[in-house]
C-alpha cells in the first residue's frame, strides 16, 4: 500500500488515536519516513493536542471551585436531587 | 464523608460513583460535592473554550453542576458520569452563546464545504513540545482563540475529546452523533488547529517562541 501526502493528511487524527489498522499503519509509518513534511504536519498536530490538553492552558479563576461549591451546598442544604 | 474504594482503574472509577450517587440518592446529599471534584477543573475548561470569558464560564459551570444534581436520579449507570456531566456543561454553555447571539457569526454557512480538502500548514520541523511555554500569557491566549474561532460543530469534538480528554465513544454520546462522525469531524478540527497555530507557533523570525530558541539556544520547532 502506497500513499500519498493527502492519504496520509487524512489518517492523521485516526492514526494520533491509534485506530488505524496495522496494515494502514505500517504505510504510514513508510510514508513518514520519508516525508519530512507530513512527519513536521504529525508532529505538530500532535504537540498541539498535548498544548491543549495541559492544564496550564486554561488558568482557573482564584476561588472558582470554593464558589462552586458554596454554591452546591446552598442547594443541597434547601433541597433533595430530583426536586 | 468516608467513601469505600479508591481511585484506580476507570472501571473502580464508575463503581465508586455509583456507590456515591446510590448513597446521595438514600440521603447523604452532601456527597454531591466529593462527586464531581474529579470533573471541576476540565469542565470549566470546555465551557471557557466556548465561551472565552472566565466570568461566563464559571456561571456556565456552577448552573450546570447544580442542574445536574437536580437531574441525578434520571442518571443512567449504563453512561459515564464524566460524559453526562461533559454533555450538561456544554449545552449550558451553548445556550448561553446563543442567548448572547454569538452564534450569529458562527453560521453552518461558514463551516467549511464537507468535501473540502484540507491542507495542513507546512513546516519544516518541530520536535518537542515547548510546555514551559505555556507559562506565557500569549501561547495560551493563542490556543483559546483557535479553538474558539473553529466553527461550532468542530469545536464541539474538539472540547471534548481534545480539551476535557473523553474518549471518542464517549464524545459521540455527548454530543448525541455516531462515532464515525466524531471521528470525522475531529480530524477536521485537529488539522483546522495545526493549520492555524502551527505557522505561529514556529517563528523563524523570532516570533511567539524567539525568546526560548535565544535563551536555551536549542532548537524547538
Amino acid at each position: 500500500m502506497v500513499l500519498n501526502c493527502k492519504h496520509v493528511w487524512r489518517e492523521i487524527s485516526n492514526y494520533i488515536e491509534g485506530t488505524v489498522d496495522p496494515d494502514l499503519r505500517a504505510a504510514i509509518e513508510t510514508h513518514l519516513a520519508h516525508c519530512r513534511h507530513c512527519a513536521a504536519v504529525l508532529d505538530s498536530t500532535r504537540n498541539i493536542l498535548v498544548l491543549v490538553a495541559d492544564d496550564r492552558t486554561f488558568e482557573l479563576p482564584v476561588g472558582y471551585s470554593d464558589r462552586l461549591h458554596t454554591k452546591l451546598a446552598e442547594m443541597i442544604e434547601s433541597s433533595p436531587p430530583g426536586t | 464523608m468516608r467513601v469505600s474504594g479508591n481511585p484506580g482503574s476507570a472501571e473502580d472509577d464508575a463503581c465508586r460513583e455509583a456507590e456515591i450517587i446510590a448513597r446521595i440518592l438514600a440521603g447523604e446529599r452532601e456527597l454531591f460535592h466529593l462527586l464531581i471534584q474529579p470533573y471541576e477543573k476540565k469542565l470549566y475548561f470546555a465551557a471557557f473554550s466556548l465561551l472565552r470569558n472566565a466570568e461566563d464560564a464559571e456561571d456556565a459551570v456552577q448552573e450546570a453542576v447544580l442542574k445536574a444534581y437536580k437531574a441525578l436520579p434520571s442518571f443512567r449507570s449504563e453512561s459515564k458520569l464524566s460524559t453526562w456531566l461533559a454533555s450538561i456543561v456544554l449545552n449550558e454553555a451553548k445556550g448561553r452563546l446563543r442567548h448572547a447571539r454569538i452564534l450569529a457569526f458562527d453560521s453552518i454557512d461558514q463551516s467549511p464545504d464537507p468535501d473540502e480538502d484540507f491542507t495542513p500548514a507546512v513546516i519544516a520541523d518541530w520536535r518537542q513540545v515547548p510546555l514551559e511555554a505555556l507559562e506565557r500569557k500569549e501561547l495560551r491566549e493563542l490556543i483559546q482563540e483557535a479553538i474558539a474561532t473553529l466553527p461550532e460543530i468542530y469545536r464541539d469534538v474538539f472540547v471534548l475529546r481534545d480539551v476535557q480528554e473523553l474518549s471518542i465513544t464517549q464524545t459521540a454520546d455527548a454530543l448525541e452523533i455516531s462515532e464515525g462522525l466524531v471521528k470525522v469531524r475531529l480530524l477536521r478540527a485537529r488539522l483546522m488547529m495545526q493549520k492555524c497555530l502551527a505557522p505561529k507557533l514556529r517563528s523563524e523570525r523570532g516570533g511567539l517562541f524567539g525568546f526560548l530558541r535565544k535563551g536555551v539556544g536549542a532548537s524547538w520547532f
